[in-house]
């Protein structure tokens, strides 16, 4: 079984985040990490490989700082990464990144077939959760997003996940090849240990281009971005804040604080 | 804009009641179709009756109720419906709100339609005859405006971005039938089971106009949490703390894996304020903390922020508003 996890370098949500004059978010602040929820997808593939006698490849597309992401998904214990690094992909909307990685997933599949494909639920960048559903879209597969839980039967050839949304539970299934992104409940992700840290940089970082991918440039990046930036600023502090001690009453003067100010 | 109908998902429960945030989606829509119709979008197979009283005094003309023999709850098939509906009627606009499937419809509609994506919005407005959305991004610590560069705009709008009001002149909706062709695609994804989330009694979540948040601090004792909640007529959440020890459903976790809400007033005891929670409240109007360490981060960013045992402080509010509500 051949799983591609696909994983994204963003800003370490610990840090002071910025959106430059451009709307896009900053991202040479030298702070930069793998999403914290692609860990999870990331050892969702690793489990699945375990069990099933797999193999798991990382994904990414990025600036080059980007190929930090797919080092650690290689250290956490995936035997191969692939780093899509092309000037033309800069300010790539959802959409646009979502074709660059479904160029990417034919292009690995033509080599050797892909089984799965997984994400994790969303960027902490822009929290958008379209990109999974897109790439499944733009691959011709079947999208099962939000797993907190997920299974595999590779005799029948399916997938299964459970998730919950916003008013329900819901259980899907479909036959593999398929997309899945999955939550933070689904599971605890692995840390690198010193034994994965070292075997890691002796596995490869493959580097492709779009023109490697047949991805014209027009159709990413900010040529083909469907939305425009037009003015980001920090939101102003809060004003007039209180802090009190209670001294005992602190309940009876917040409730005459609400009601002063028409929240009651 | 054109005199082609703006398009609205008509999100609504099992039983055909609308969803609260769904009659702000309506108001929105009014303000920018600039005198073109408003258009209702019914994907389900509940009665829309229940939810004709709403539409009407909203103004919309028509409510086009989706058909399939395929499964409504699978997002390819409402965006199979939708991607039909926005050809036949040269819709421009489609609002949805901003719920887990709603995004995963306006994916699919957007790879096969080309058309632009904001989700999240929390204001829309049209600027120099195009669409442009307003979005808080980064934690709640930064606001964008985002103009939607293609002929066919997709905005998640999030609950309590706009006051609700009604339309000047009510409207006799007319039903029509839309007839879905469900895509081959489609039929990959089985539904093999959904079960939904019995309604608590409160105000749903996601759209409460008030939420009281218990953390950690609360040591599983959610009644004082539960008590000024329904003072105020509000909703109770969680931290991922607090669900994951299992004191409360899952249901109830906000932050950036669970659920966001922004409501007008965001009550925090026994919360620390870690920045993954702080994603998913931190645009809320007024902030209030309660928590016994003066220095939680959660009190960087309270508009009232009070230093104390939640058990003292919680009930004593709550006495207090249902005293002060009682005089008037
Ligand atoms: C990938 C990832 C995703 C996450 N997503 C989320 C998310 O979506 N939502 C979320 O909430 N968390 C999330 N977390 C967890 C988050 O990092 C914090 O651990 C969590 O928010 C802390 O919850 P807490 O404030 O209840 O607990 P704590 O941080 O332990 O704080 C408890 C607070 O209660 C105070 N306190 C104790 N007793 C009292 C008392 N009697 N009266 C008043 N105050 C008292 C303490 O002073 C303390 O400040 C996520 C973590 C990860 C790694």
């Amino acid at each position: 079984m051949r799983i591609v996890v696909c994983v994204k370098f963003v800003p370490d949500i610990q840090s002071d985040r910025q959106l430059g004059p451009d709307g896009r978010v900053v991202r040479d602040l030298g702070d930069g990490t793998l999403n914290e929820l692609d860990e999870n997808a990331v050892e969702a593939a690793l489990t699945l490989a375990e069990e099933h006698d797999g193999e798991v490849v990382v994904l990414t597309v990025g600036p080059d700082d980007a190929v930090d992401a797919v080092r650690k998904g290689l250290q956490m214990g995936a035997a191969q990464a692939v780093h899509v690094l092309d000037d033309d992909v800069a300010g790539s909307d959802a959409i646009g990144t979502a074709t660059v990685l479904a160029a990417a997933v034919r292009h690995l599949h033509a080599a050797e077939p892909v089984d799965l494909v997984v994400t994790g639920m969303a960027g902490l960048d822009g929290l958008t959760s379209l990109l999974p559903t897109a790439l499944g879209e733009l691959l011709d597969l079947p999208s099962l997003p939000l797993a907190a839980r997920l299974t595999v039967d590779p005799g029948a050839g399916t997938v299964t996940v459970e998730r919950r949304l916003d008013h329900a539970s819901e259980t899907l299934t479909a036959a593999l090849p398929a997309v899945v992104s999955v939550t933070d409940q689904a599971n605890a992700p692995r840390y690198p240990n010193f034994k994965g840290i070292m075997a890691a940089k002796k596995k490869p970082v493959t580097t492709l281009t779009l023109a490697d991918l047949g991805v014209d440039p027009a159709t990413v990046g900010t040529a083909g971005a469907r939305t425009q930036v037009l003015a980001a600023a920090p939101r102003p502090p809060r004003e007039d804040r209180v802090l009190v001690q209670d001294t005992g009453d602190a309940g009876t003067r917040l409730a005459a604080w609400l009601v002063e100010q028409k929240l009651v | 804009m054109t005199a082609t109908p703006v398009l609205v998902l008509l999100d609504h429960a099992a039983d055909g009641t609308l969803r609260p945030p769904v009659r702000e989606l309506l108001t929105l829509a009014r303000t920018v179709a600039d005198g073109a119709p408003v258009h209702g979008v019914w994907a389900g197979t509940a009665d829309v009756a229940p939810a004709l009283p709403v539409l009407a005094a909203q103004g919309v003309a028509a409510v086009h109720r989706l058909v399939a023999d395929a499964d409504l709850h699978l997002s390819s098939v409402v965006a199979d419906g939708l991607g039909q509906l926005l050809d036949a009627t040269g819709a421009g606009l489609l609002l949805l709100v901003s719920s887990f499937e709603s995004k995963e419809v306006a994916a699919r509609l957007a790879v096969r339609t080309g058309a632009g994506v904001v989700t999240d919005a929390d204001g829309l407005e049209v600027a120099d005859g195009r669409l442009v959305a307003r979005k808080t991004v980064l934690a709640g610590t930064w606001t964008t405006r985002c103009a939607i560069t293609t002929p066919v705009a997709l905005v998640t709008v999030k609950a309590n971005a706009v006051p609700a009001a009604d339309a000047p002149a009510a409207t006799e909706p007319t039903v029509v039938d839309a007839p879905v062709q469900v895509s081959a695609a489609s039929r990959r994804v089985q539904l093999v089971e959904r079960t939904e989330r019995p309604a608590s009694g409160r105000p749903d979540l996601g759209s409460a106009h008030v939420v009281v948040v218990g953390g950690r601090g609360t040591e599983g004792d959610f009644s004082p949490v539960e008590d000024l909640a329904d003072a105020l007529g509000g909703a109770v959440g969680a931290t991922r703390v607090a669900t994951d020890e299992g004191w409360i459903g899952h249901d109830a976790q906000i932050g950036q894996t669970g659920v966001t809400v922004a409501p007008r007033l965001y009550v925090g005891a026994g919360v620390s304020g870690a920045v993954h929670h702080r994603g998913g409240m931190q645009a809320s109007g007024t902030i209030v903390a309660v928590n016994a360490d003066a220095d939680a981060p959660i009190f960087e960013i309270a508009d009232y922020g009070i230093v104390g045992d939640l058990f003292t402080v919680l009930p004593q509010a709550a006495a207090e508003v249902r005293r002060l509500r009682a005089q008037g």
